[in-house]
């Protein structure tokens, strides 16, 4: 028995490349090494394409896509690094780091930094736009882990591990626009919420915002890579 | 798997019958979430800890996510409302005649930011974006009673009159 | 439910209304009720009774000119009165066949003849919470035309050959939504009434809903026995409560005159609505974020496609039109779609509702033909700007839209000219401004909107708002520098380029429409640290160590 697989041939950056109807534009490019930059994906969860990072160049239409959520198809023309997207980038990086307090040098995450690497990455040497400094708070209730404010750049990564992986859904964003922010239940102290302990938020946080209190002062690298492994698992179950 | 069984009413007051109707009426799905955080405002005049757990825990919503759909929506308030409650349109009609020294104005008179009510516990002081009565503007509602063409005197008797109530 | 037996209940309508010599119509729209009128209506029919007048007072919906009111219209002779009090009931029940009261008269000939209504065809004439009334104005004809004479196919050709447009603001044909909500697969769909009005400024959907709901209703009937839909919602803001009561009102009606529910018009058509609540989110006018409000979650917008026509309420085929746009489906199915694009431009056809509001004489509602000129709009049935002031700008498409200025006035409204004058049709708010507004203090105003509108999701309008409005704030208070006007510009094309919905993608319209023809009014501010309105308080300059 033969499967029939609906293929789609499409040009990322000039290069022919081959896809599965349904892909996403940023599987396919990836498949093929053409690096596209992300925050808000992340391998194994939903994506939300919040972060405007992966926004790409469709021929024929002046409109961007987010590479995450945008799917193949055929006879496609995408540009994944035109001087225009990466002005955008810079501009979208500068805002995250103006946004709230990220000072790299005192973080806890200096070094294992999603954030910080795209920063360097895409040659943002310095912020225009002026810095917001909101006072923000950090939560220590946990026994384990630590809720810094401050670092969030609101991503919901944690939100959605918590609610489709661990299956929990303790995390969830509060407020709305520049006064949003991650909550445990009614905005409860992390340490005396529904939290399971599993720790997967931490692991998935791109930045210093969600961290492992006995790494302070250490070096604190995380490991996201379990998702897809814990996702194809499930699967064949 | 066991069935789920809906926690009691938090207390014997009958409104949280008028509350539990509403879930009911959809069936308990998770939908009626808003709907049932409306019926939940509409009868204590704002929300609560306890009654948005209630509220979640019955409609099996996170509680997490149901504290995130409060607090998104503006009509929904965490505090108790005031005794009497002067809202001011701030929509672009109003604002254009000059609603911001209406606001102002309340403010200095109260002696609270808008969105917040007097120590007493007489007085609310909020703004809405736009009431659509633009063709009268600018508005306010006083005790959620529409009044077009307010002027800064006008506004101030009202809160006098509250005050020494 | 079949013609033969609406013309009979339209029949029994006008024969009762055929017993009295007059009619006294009664504006109780939320404008007039502000002013009592429902106490007015109330001494009408006592005073008619005293004086022995046999006259029918009825309760309307909005006449329009909601700075008059309230208002009175009296028929058969068309007089119309203005700030008609509950005492002058008297006077206004002796005037029925004599003199009419001089002073209370409203004689603005020029503010109606030159409105072309179609969408407001019955606002003012019926009242909204009997639905015989609205029988009685050839009411429900076209829903029971479609179900008894025409396939899907066919109401989906006529609403295309009208060139029908989506009223909400975006301008999407309607014709070809409908068209793709059709093909999509699934037994199971959904149509959808946007009645999420945000706009500040806007209230033209408030007024419809609250003056001829049943319109609005026969509209989604038509549109579900088109695209393949059961069931409907209508999302109305919470703050509209004259609506919500009066739609709750109605849909029990129809409801009771077999005009909703199963086996509509005898014909296996089931379809039913439900009324949701908005919260106060402007977002949720969005889509996909309207979509999200009525599943009971945060109203945050989705990436586009896929689009709410293929999979939409929970994930099913969904059509979604604005208010406006299903008031104008039951005059197209019943007059087809050709009469419909005999009006209006080559590409916008139709008429459209504007709010006419600020610094003009006729405030209120009017709805004229599209292609007529914003001058004739302002300045002819407006009536100009008030106390010896001298026009501006006039803001249209709300926080989306921008600012046109005095010498765009002869533009043709549509939806192409309005955009290449750097705005936008939007719903139909159109805000006069006159010397007295400050321009930059405007766009700060809508600026601060959308930052506090923005749902969070997306860091461009999250942040980009944010920063944008520390911009302007500045600029405002006179500290800001050419440099910040740079960045912030830099920022509007990022903002406008990257944001995931229309709401930061809109965002910057109201700095960038101000900043291409008032950009000396920010020069004014910046270098010479003076606000020409006199709005903006700029402290005396204050020398900053650099």
């Amino acid at each position: 028995m033969s499967v029939a697989v609906d293929v789609k041939t499409l040009v990322i950056d000039g290069q022919n490349v081959s896809a599965r109807a349904g892909q996403t534009i940023l599987e396919v490019a990836r498949e093929n090494k053409i690096d596209i930059p992300t925050l808000c994906h992340l391998d194994g969860l939903g994506d939300v394409g919040a972060c405007r990072l992966c926004l790409v160049e469709i021929k024929g239409t002046n409109k961007l896509l987010p590479a995450c959520v945008a799917t193949v198809e055929e006879g496609m023309e995408v540009e994944t690094a035109t001087d225009r997207l990466k002005k955008h980038r810079k501009t979208i990086l500068e805002l995250l780091f103006a946004e709230r307090n990220h000072i790299c040098s005192v973080c806890v995450a200096n070094g294992h930094c999603e954030l910080q690497a795209l920063g360097q990455q895409q040659g943002l040497t310095h912020v225009r736009l002026p810095y917001r400094n909101p006072e923000l708070t950090v939560d220590a209730s946990h026994e384990r882990f630590t809720l810094d404010h401050n670092r969030c750049i609101l991503c919901t990564r944690c939100v959605r591990v918590c609610a489709e992986i661990e299956g929990a859904h303790v995390w969830d964003v509060m407020g709305r626009g520049i006064n949003s922010s991650v909550i445990t239940d009614l905005n409860d102290p992390w340490g005396s919420s529904s939290c399971t302990r599993c720790g997967k938020c931490v692991q998935v946080c791109p930045t210093g915002a969600l961290f492992d209190k006995s790494k302070v002062g250490s070096d604190h690298p995380k490991y996201p890579d379990f998702l897809p492994w814990l996702n194809l698992m499930r699967e064949a179950q | 798997m066991p069935a789920f069984t809906p926690p009691p009413l938090p207390s014997d007051d009958k409104r949280w019958k008028i509350v539990n109707g509403t879930m009911r009426k959809n069936g308990f799905a998770r939908y009626a979430l808003i709907e049932t955080l409306h019926t939940v405002q509409s009868a204590f005049g704002y929300l609560d800890d306890d009654s948005i757990r209630f509220v979640a825990r019955s409609l099996r919503v996170p509680l997490s996510q149901a504290y995130g759909v409060v607090t998104f929506y503006h009509y929904f308030s965490l505090k108790p409302p005031g005794k009497h409650t002067m809202t001011i349109c701030t929509g672009t009609a109003c604002y254009i005649k000059g609603t911001d020294k209406l606001v102002a104005a309340a403010e200095k008179r109260l002696a609270i930011p808008q969105g917040q009510t007097t120590a007493d516990g007489k007085i609310s002081l909020m703004t809405a974006r736009c009431v659509g009565a633009c063709g009268r503007a600018p508005v306010v509602l006083t005790d959620g009673e529409l009044v077009g063409q307010m002027t800064g005197e006008q506004m101030l008797e009202q809160l006098e009159r509250w005050a020494v109530e | 439910m079949n013609i033969e037996e609406l013309e009979q209940i339209a029949e029994s309508v006008r024969a009762e209304n055929a017993k009295f010599d007059y009619e006294i119509n009664v504006c109780m729209g939320t404008g007039c009720l502000s002013q009592h009128s429902d106490k007015l209506k109330d001494e009408l029919v006592k005073e008619a009774e005293k004086q022995g007048k046999n006259a029918f007072i009825r309760r309307t919906g909005c006449m329009g000119l909601c700075a008059a009111g309230p208002l009175v219209l009296v028929d058969p002779e068309e007089i119309l009165y203005q700030h008609v009090k509950a005492s002058d009931a008297a006077a206004v029940a002796a005037s029925l066949g004599a003199e009419p009261v001089a002073a209370l008269q409203c004689d603005l000939r020029e503010h109606f003849d030159q409105q072309v209504h179609v969408v407001l065809e019955n606002s003012g004439h019926i009242d909204p919470e009997r639905i015989d009334d609205y029988i009685a104005h050839d009411g429900y004809q076209a829903l029971v035309k479609a179900l008894t004479e025409m396939e899907p196919n066919d109401v989906i050709k006529q609403i295309t050959e009208s060139g029908l447009r989506g009223r909400g603001g975006g301008g999407y044909p309607t014709g070809l939504k409908w068209g793709t909500v059709a093909k999509a697969g699934g037994d199971l769909k959904y149509v959808i009434c946007n009645g999420d009005e945000g706009d500040p400024g806007a209230f033209m959907d408030r007024s419809v809903l609250e003056s001829d709901p049943q319109r609005v209703l026969e509209g989604m009937a038509i549109a579900a026995y088109a695209v393949g839909a059961s069931k409907g919602y209508v999302y109305v803001r919470a703050e509209y409560p004259l609506a919500v009561a009066r739609l709750t009102n109605c849909l029990r009606d129809a409801r009771r005159r077999g005009l909703l529910g199963n086996n509509i018009c005898n014909t296996p058509f089931n379809f039913d609505v439900e009324i949701r609540l908005g919260a106060g989110a402007f977002v949720c006018g969005e889509e996909t974020a309207l979509i999200a409000s009525i599943e009971g979650k945060r109203g945050t917008p989705k990436p586009r496609p896929p689009y709410p026509a293929v999979s939409g309420l929970w994930g099913k085929p969904t059509l979604i039109n604005n208010v406006e746009t299903f008031a104008n489906i039951a005059p197209i199915i019943r007059k087809g779609g050709k009469w419909f694009a005999s009006v209006g431009t080559e590409k916008s056809k139709g008429t459209k509702v504007f709010a006419i509001t600020g610094k003009i004489t006729n405030t209120g509602l009017v709805e004229v033909p599209m292609g007529m000129t914003l001058r004739q709009i302002i300045e002819g049935i407006g009536g100009g700007v008030p106390d010896g002031h001298k026009f501006k700008a006039v803001q249209t498409g709300g926080p989306s839209g921008g600012c046109i200025p005095d010498e765009h006035l002869d533009l043709q409204v549509s939806y192409e000219s309005l955009i290449q004058a750097g705005s936008m049709m939007g719903s139909g708010g159109m805000i006069v401004m006159d010397d007295t507004s400050c321009m930059v203090n405007v766009a700060r105003f809508f600026v601060e909107f959308c930052m506090t509108e923005s749902c969070g999701k997306c860091i461009p309008c999250r942040a980009g708002t944010a920063q944008m409005f520390t911009l302007l704030s500045r600029i405002c208070a006179g500290t800001g520098t050419m440099d910040d006007l740079d960045l912030l510009v830099d920022l509007c094309g990022t903002i406008k380029e990257t944001s995931l919905c229309g709401l930061g993608m809109t965002a910057p319209n109201p700095v960038l429409s101000t900043l291409r023809y008032f950009k000396n009014e920010y020069i004014d501010h910046i270098v010479h640290k003076r606000c020409p309105a006199g709005v903006c308080n700029i402290e005396a300059p204050v020398e900053v160590l650099a």
